[in-house]
Parts: structure tokens; C-alpha cells; sequence
């Protein structure tokens, strides 16, 4: 074959740029491209998204307090500064309750008026003049009904939530974050490096964890932060495995012989070469990892290791369940709510795998 | 066309279909018995899909035509039926006999196991049969070696015991998928002249899957010749090769590889110079034991401005352990590596990253040697970011396109949004030329091309290669050109390297050397190749 001759063999593959005149999308445009192609893994971030931006915002949702009020002449912001009862005219000087009958009374006057959330109740407000004893089940007052403590499900399950899913987002990132970087020195160092860190992180492994937390939940006052650390200090383990078998494979690849070759430092090389061709792993968890999240936060909580009783969390709530069970109202919707989150998050992590993969066009 | 009146396989009007993508379009032909007949062909051209087929292995495809053997047909027979013809009448053999054997299990059980199954065989009179086969196909020691597991034999034996065990049932047809590709050449011909001596010893027909020409050339009868799905021609490999008439098998001959050496100027500076270069490396032997292994011994050369260099050895020769050492990319024991004076061996850092500049590499596996996360344009712009930071965006950008052009990819030559692509939407070649662009881009001295066209089709191949000679003319590029292949150094190269287990058994002028080979291993080489 002669050297003049046309340099280009047919591509295997058709070009995947629908009309040659058109600009071509960039890399990032183009991994959102096909993250949406999967339709139900971009309908589910949209109903994550929904349900995070309710839960962050419960107080806007869910509040007993009225955003604003209009009482004898005067504007009140209660949501923001809640008067006391004898600034309305009332007798306490403690913090007004409203859903105390002689302040409903007032606001039943006219010109009072108050704007308030939707669901107008708190996670820790208690209707002490309510006519049915609690756990009592759901009606127009209390759409999901009221727990055994009688604080109203709707604001108990959204406020859990909040407390569940940010804390389940803090020890992925915090996990996943330590996860990745501990496998990536293991696996692109190799050697004594990695025999070293192994043999530690084996002892490491072995701490019995629970035994632990037990113990450190009866001397400290068990907080969400103290939680968070206790569990990142084990959480990364698992995953540090699977980056460094990702790292150890990649490695060697001719792409990283070439990079060296082109002069890049080993930072760079992990970072531009090695890290993005390892991820599979890291993002096929990654759902996982929030779901055991959100478990072990929950499940600690139901064993009584979690927060204290008055933070709200879905663990509470299915201990609640689990002692009321004639209250189905309590462990029905905890359970549903557990279940679509898990769902959500498994139907993310795929679409968000497809985003990841530059080989689908 | 068919060559016998009784033939032993006839396929006529075969079609396999993937989904809507045809693999085998209307492929017809005859195998007479006793008779050698290949199917030659580039990558997808579907001539390994053809001889799965036969044994019907193909899954998830969809199949029409009539496949007879020994007058029955066994598109007919029930999965039972074929499974009992696999292994028994006919027997094949695969490209990668490391993979193809069990690891698990030694090579006497797995050869036992086709004399079970097929001959009815008792397990305890299976060994005494298995070492006779071994013996027959030459394996040395085959009452010891019958005991071994596939990793502890070498790449030769392990492809003898792979024909042993095709064998075993003495097959009427022997299905040989590139047999010999993955072998290094001395040990390609032994198995070439196992596979003829027995096959004219027991008279059973061979089918060969293969690219390479060299064999079809020197070991069939009559041969195929397959194109995108499509049988072109037939015929003699004798009138084929002496009279080609369609135009693809014309294309396919002529490329082999043409000289394109350009004289070099008496007064060319030397720009690489390694002297008693030496490099080893320590394999544990035991928790605190080492054992030394040394990859290259006192390697001396020295690269001219504008020449190449032509490293050519088999595997495990330490050519491209060498190739590495001069990229500073492997340190060396002992000896010293200069670059235009300046010594790069264990050298530091900064003097390093300016060398990295001057010196780049291309490898050989398109497929491996390009981040798959990454766009052509990252890859080819990622050495300016590093070496020209003082580049703008828009500068950088230029200079990755033109020579992304002067490669061969740009609107120009048909491929369009180059830069926002990524590597799996290009060809092999077309990988090979993004590789090449990214080496080039820097504007280095000296391109360590480490089997560049190796993993490549030989149309493909030639156009690399000419492609290579192209830049080395216009760039004034030195070459270290590392390859197993002699067609391709003795088209390529100024001087050649002979390397044989770590060391350098002969050197000298390319054609010289080619000509008069002074060393015994040299001789070897050329004469498995058929070159001399």
C-alpha cells in the first residue's frame, strides 16, 4: 500500500454527533446527557432532590409556629421569635403555645389573623389539649396521625428524615472521601507502602465496633457529630479495598506508562489518569453506602445507642412502631419513607454510573 | 471451486447475523479431506465467527445455511448431537493456549478428560494415552510434564498441549483460530511444522484462522479470503498468491511492509548514547530472600539525529525493558544513558521533566495506551499544558488540532469534533494516530516506538508506518523502534539491534544485517520469518 493513500480506517463505531455542523456537546454536557437518558434514574433525582429540599427546609413545611401573625394592632414573627404569652395578653410569661384553645380564642377575633406552614405542627410540639389519648391515628389535625408521645408523624417523619439523610450524606462523603484516598496510595504505591497499610488496616478492622460505640455512647453524651466520627473511623474500609484493586490494575496500563512518559508527576498521574478510571467501584456503592448509612444511623437509634430521644430519626420511629404496633399509622409511612429513599438512591447510582461511563454514547 | 468430489466440510450460503449487524454475509466453500485451507483476513472480517460456526459455538447469533460434515448436516443436529462431534471429529485449537487450558488443573487431566468423554475411556488408562499424545507432539519429558500445570509449561508447550488434546480423538478436522499469533517466531515455526507433520501423518484436514500471510503462504493448499463478512475469493494459495483477482486480496498482499529509509547525513549528531546499560530486577524468593534477574546486560547504542534504530528480539528479549530504561521510565543498575550529553540515568527531577519533552513514546496497544475518561483533545493537549504552560487556551488548542491534521484527523480527512471525542469512538489505526499526536505535539528529538503497529491489521499497518516515516522526515525525528516483527524493522530502520535473552547478539546496518546475518540466532530469527 502506497504512503499517499487516505490515512483514515472506517471507524468502528458510528460518530455519535447527531448533525456534523452542530457543536459538539463537551465532556461534562455530555455525561449529563446520558445521565438523563436513563429515565427513571433522572425522575428519581428529581424526587430525591424534592424530598431533601422538603426535609432541609421542614421548618418551612411543618412549623406549630405561625411564620406571621397579626395580633391587636401588632405583627408578630413567631416562626423567627416566638412572643411570650403575656405580650398577647395571656397570663404566662413562658413562650407562647399555639395550639393552646385561649390563643386560638384570640386569633379567632377579628382582625387577628396569622399565616402559617402548611402542617401546622414541630417535630417535638405536643397537642396537650388534644381529645383523643395518643398514639391516635390519622385525621384532619394530624394528616398521618400522632405518636405515642402525641407529637404529630407528618413533622416527627420529615424532621427525622433531615436528621437521617444529611447525616447519611456527611459519612458517605467523609467515608467515601478516606476510602478513596487510602486505597489510591495503597494501590499506586504498591509495595511496602500497601503491605504496611494492609496489615494496619487488618487490626483496624478487627476493633470490635460496636463494643465501642456502646462504650462511648455511656461516657459521652451520644451527639450526631460524635457519631459521625465513630462511625468514618471504620466506614472507609471496605471501599479502600476496591479503589486499591482498581489502582493496582490501573497502574500498570499503558495510558499511565505513557503519562510518565510525558513527564507527569505521580499526583497528577492519580489524579488526571488513575482516580478516573477507578471510580466504578466507588460510584456503584455509592447508593449502597447512603442506604447503609441511613441504616446504621437508624438502627443504632433503635437500639438506643443513636441520638438522644428528642432528636427526631427514623430509628425513633420504628422502635415507636415496634412498641405500638396497633398504631399502624407510625410504622407504615416510616417504612415507606425508608424503602423509596432506598429505591431513589439505587436508581440514581445507576443513571449516575451511565454518566460516568464515557463508553455509552 | 470445491477440490474433491467427496468433500469433508461444505458450507454453503452461510449467514450469521448479530441482531441487524451481518457478520458472515453468503460465505460458501468446501474442505476437501486431508486438505490445508485457510481463511485469511483482517479484524471483523468474520472468518473466526465462520469456523466457530462449524462447531456451531456461536451465541446469540442468528444462522442460516447449510453446514455439511462427513455428509451430515449440522445445522440439523440437536445440541447433544454437536456436542459430541466437538472434540471428537473435530478438534480446534485456540490463539492464546495460556487461556484457552484450565489453570486449575494439571495437563494430563485435562487432556484425560477429553479421552473420558469422547473415547469412553477408564480415568487410570486416560494418563498412559495423554503421555503418549504429548510425546507425539513433542513436548520433551512427557511422563514428567504430564503432571504440569498450564502455567508451568512455556508458551510452546503450552500450545503442544493444546494440540495434544485436540488430538486425542483423532479428529478428521482440526480448527486452528491463529494458532500461532501469540508465539514468538522461532516457536511459531516449530509449532507450524508440528501442525503439518501431523496432519500429513493422520490425514485429517485443517482449517486455518488467521492474518498472517507468511503462513497461509508457506503451509495451505487453497485459501479463503475474507472481507467484512464476505468470501472474495478462493482458490490455490499458489494461483491466489501469484494472480490475485479481486481487489481487496490484491490490497492485502501488497502490504507487506515496503523500505522507507531515508540516507542519513555523514555529519548527524548523536543524540542518545547508552553505554553498558544494565538492568535487573529483584524477584522475592522468600520473606527475606532475593534472587537478581537481569532484563537487559551491557546494552550499548547510540541514536543519530534523524536515524532509527531498530530493536527487534522475541519475548522475554529485554528490547522493551531496554526501550524503557532509555525513557528514564525503568532505572538501570549500571551503565549510563545520555541524552545530547546530558546524562539521564537516575537523574533528578528537574532535569528529567525537561528530557521528558525531548523524548516521547508511543506504545503498542491502541486500546490500553489512551485514558478511556479522557477526550482526544485532553490527550493531546495534556503535554503542552504540562511542557508550554505559557501557552494561551486558544494557542494550545491550535497546535493540538494541526497536529491532530497532520496525523491524519481532522475534518479534512473526514473525522469531525475530533477533540470532544473520546478514543472507544476511533478505530485501532486511528487510536495509533491519536497516540502518535500526543508524542509528536511536544515536538520531541527522539520517539521510543515500543511495537507500534503490533496490535494493528496489515492495511492499517502500513498506513502507520508510513505515517511514522512521513513525521520523521518532516520533524527530523530519531526513532528507537521496538518490535518482534522483522518485516517491519528491516522497512523502518537505519541500524538493527538483535536482542536474545538480555543481551545484544548483533548489530549492525539494517540491510546488511538482513543480508548476512553473522550470529547463529540472528540466522534463526530470519528463517522463521522467512525473510532470508
Amino acid at each position: 500500500m502506497s504512503a499517499t493513500l487516505p490515512t483514515t480506517d472506517a471507524p468502528p463505531v458510528p460518530v455519535p454527533t447527531a448533525a456534523p455542523s452542530t457543536k459538539p456537546l463537551s465532556p461534562n454536557q455530555r455525561a449529563w446527557a446520558r445521565f438523563r437518558r436513563n429515565r427513571i434514574g433522572y425522575v428519581s433525582l428529581w424526587a430525591f432532590a424534592v424530598l431533601l429540599a422538603l426535609a432541609t427546609f421542614a421548618e418551612v413545611v411543618s412549623n406549630e409556629r405561625p411564620f406571621v401573625a397579626r395580633i391587636g394592632g401588632e405583627t408578630h414573627f413567631p416562626a423567627i421569635s416566638n412572643p411570650a404569652e403575656v405580650e398577647l395578653g395571656g397570663d404566662f410569661h413562658t413562650p407562647t403555645d399555639w395550639k393552646d384553645p385561649f390563643i386560638r380564642d384570640l386569633m379567632a377575633k377579628p382582625g387577628n389573623w396569622s399565616i402559617g406552614a402548611i402542617n401546622p405542627h414541630s417535630a417535638n410540639s405536643t397537642n396537650y389539649f388534644a381529645k383523643e389519648a395518643p398514639p391516635s391515628r390519622p385525621a384532619s389535625a394530624n394528616w398521618l396521625g400522632v405518636d405515642d408521645k402525641g407529637r404529630d408523624m407528618l413533622a416527627r417523619l420529615l424532621y427525622g428524615f433531615r436528621v437521617s439523610i444529611w447525616f447519611a450524606i456527611a459519612l458517605t462523603v467523609v467515608g467515601t472521601s478516606i476510602g478513596i484516598l487510602m486505597g489510591s496510595v495503597m494501590g499506586y504505591f504498591g509495595g511496602r507502602i500497601d503491605l504496611t497499610m494492609q496489615r494496619l488496616m487488618e487490626i483496624w478492622g478487627s476493633v470490635p465496633e460496636l463494643y465501642l460505640l456502646i462504650i462511648f455512647a455511656s461516657i459521652f453524651e451520644p451527639s450526631l457529630l460524635l457519631l459521625l466520627i465513630l462511625l468514618s473511623l471504620w466506614g472507609w474500609l471496605g471501599l479502600s479495598d476496591y479503589v486499591r484493586a482498581e489502582f493496582l490494575r490501573n497502574r500498570s496500563l499503558e495510558f499511565v506508562k505513557a503519562a510518565r512518559a510525558l513527564g507527569l508527576s505521580n499526583a497528577q498521574i492519580i489524579r488526571r489518569h488513575v482516580l478516573p478510571n477507578s471510580l466504578t467501584p466507588v460510584i456503584t456503592f455509592l447508593p449502597f453506602r447512603m442506604s447503609a448509612a441511613i441504616l446504621a444511623l437508624t438502627s443504632l437509634d433503635f437500639l438506643g445507642l443513636g441520638v438522644p430521644a428528642s432528636v427526631p430519626s427514623l430509628g425513633e420511629l420504628l422502635q415507636q412502631g415496634k412498641n405500638n404496633l396497633e398504631a399502624w399509622w407510625i410504622i407504615v409511612p416510616t417504612f415507606v419513607l425508608l424503602t423509596v429513599t432506598m429505591l431513589l438512591l439505587t436508581f440514581i447510582g445507576d443513571a449516575l454510573r451511565d454518566a460516568f461511563d464515557t463508553r455509552k454514547s | 471451486m470445491a477440490a474433491s468430489p467427496q468433500p469433508l466440510l461444505e458450507i454453503e450460503r452461510l449467514t450469521v447475523r448479530f441482531g441487524s449487524s451481518t457478520v458472515v454475509d453468503d460465505v460458501s466453500f468446501a474442505i476437501a479431506p486431508g486438505e490445508k485451507f485457510a481463511l485469511v483476513g483482517e479484524s471483523g472480517s468474520g472468518k473466526s465467527i465462520t469456523a466457530l460456526s462449524v462447531l456451531r459455538l456461536v451465541d446469540a447469533a442468528t444462522s442460516t445455511g447449510v453446514i455439511r460434515f462427513d455428509g451430515e448436516d449440522l445445522m440439523a443436529k440437536s445440541e447433544r448431537q454437536m456436542r459430541s462431534l466437538r472434540g471428537g471429529k473435530i478438534g480446534m485449537i485456540f490463539q492464546e493456549p495460556m487461556t484457552a487450558l484450565n489453570p486449575l488443573y494439571t495437563v494430563g487431566n485435562q487432556i484425560g478428560e477429553v479421552l473420558e468423554l469422547h473415547e469412553g475411556m477408564r480415568k487410570e488408562a486416560t494418563r498412559a494415552r495423554a503421555i503418549e499424545l504429548l510425546a507425539h507432539t513433542g513436548i520433551p519429558e512427557p511422563e514428567r510434564r504430564v503432571d504440569a500445570y498450564p502455567h508451568e509449561l512455556s508458551g510452546g508447550q503450552r500450545q503442544r498441549a493444546m494440540i495434544a488434546m485436540a488430538l486425542a480423538c483423532r479428529p478428521k478436522l482440526l480448527i486452528c483460530d491463529e494458532p500461532t499469533t501469540a508465539l514468538d517466531v522461532t516457536i511459531q515455526a516449530q509449532i507450524l511444522e508440528l501442525l503439518d507433520a501431523l496432519q500429513r501423518e493422520m490425514g485429517m484436514a485443517l482449517l486455518f484462522i488467521t492474518h498472517d500471510l507468511n503462513l497461509v503462504r508457506r503451509f495451505t493448499n487453497r485459501v479463503g479470503v475474507m472481507e467484512r463478512g464476505k468470501l472474495v475469493e478462493t482458490g490455490e494459495t499458489t494461483r491466489v498468491f501469484a494472480d490475485p483477482q479481486h481487489e481487496y486480496t490484491k490490497r492485502l498482499l501488497a502490504s507487506r511492509p515496503q523500505r522507507r529509509v531515508q540516507p542519513l547525513p555523514a555529519d548527524a549528531p548523536v543524540l542518545v548514547s547508552g553505554r553498558d546499560v544494565k538492568v535487573s530486577f529483584a524477584i522475592p524468593t522468600g520473606w527475606f530472600k532475593k534472587r537478581h534477574f537481569e532484563a537487559v546486560r551491557r546494552a550499548t547504542l547510540e541514536l543519530r539525529r534523524g536515524e532509527t534504530l531498530g530493536i527487534v528480539g522475541e519475548s522475554g528479549s529485554g528490547k522493551t525493558t531496554l526501550g524503557m530504561a532509555l525513557l528514564a521510565l525503568q532505572p538501570i543498575a549500571e551503565g549510563e544513558i545520555a541524552m545530547g550529553g546530558v546524562r539521564i540515568d537516575n537523574a533528578e527531577r528537574a532535569a528529567l521533566r525537561t528530557m521528558r519533552r525531548r523524548m516521547q513514546v508511543v506504545l503498542q496497544d491502541p486500546f490500553a495506551s489512551l485514558s478511556p475518561r479522557m477526550t482526544v483533545g485532553q490527550i493531546v493537549g495534556e503535554g503542552l499544558d504540562l511542557h508550554r504552560a505559557e501557552l494561551s487556551k486558544a494557542e494550545r488548542e491550535r497546535l493540538v488540532l494541526a497536529m491532530l491534521d497532520e496525523v491524519g484527523l481532522s475534518e479534512r480527512h473526514g473525522v469531525g469534533h475530533v477533540l470532544q471525542r473520546y478514543p472507544h469512538e476511533f478505530s485501532g489505526g486511528q487510536r495509533q494516530r491519536i497516540a502518535i499526536a500526543r508524542a509528536v505535539v511536544l515536538q520531541p528529538e527522539v520517539l521510543v516506538l515500543d511495537e507500534p503497529t503490533s496490535a494493528l491489521d496489515v492495511s492499517v499497518q502500513q498506513q502507520v508506518l508510513a505515517l511514522l516515516a512521513e513525521l520523521q522526515q518532516r520533524h527530523g525525528l530519531s526513532f528507537i523502534f521496538i518490535s518482534h516483527d522483522l518485516a517491519v524493522i528491516r522497512a523502518m530502520s537505519h541500524r538493527v539491534m538483535v536482542m536474545k535473552d538480555g543481551d545484544v547478539v548483533e548489530e549492525g546496518e539494517a540491510l546488511s544485517l538482513f543480508d548476512a546475518p553473522q550470529h547463529a540466532y540472528t540466522r534463526e530469527l530470519l528463517a522463521a520469518a522467512h525473510l532470508a
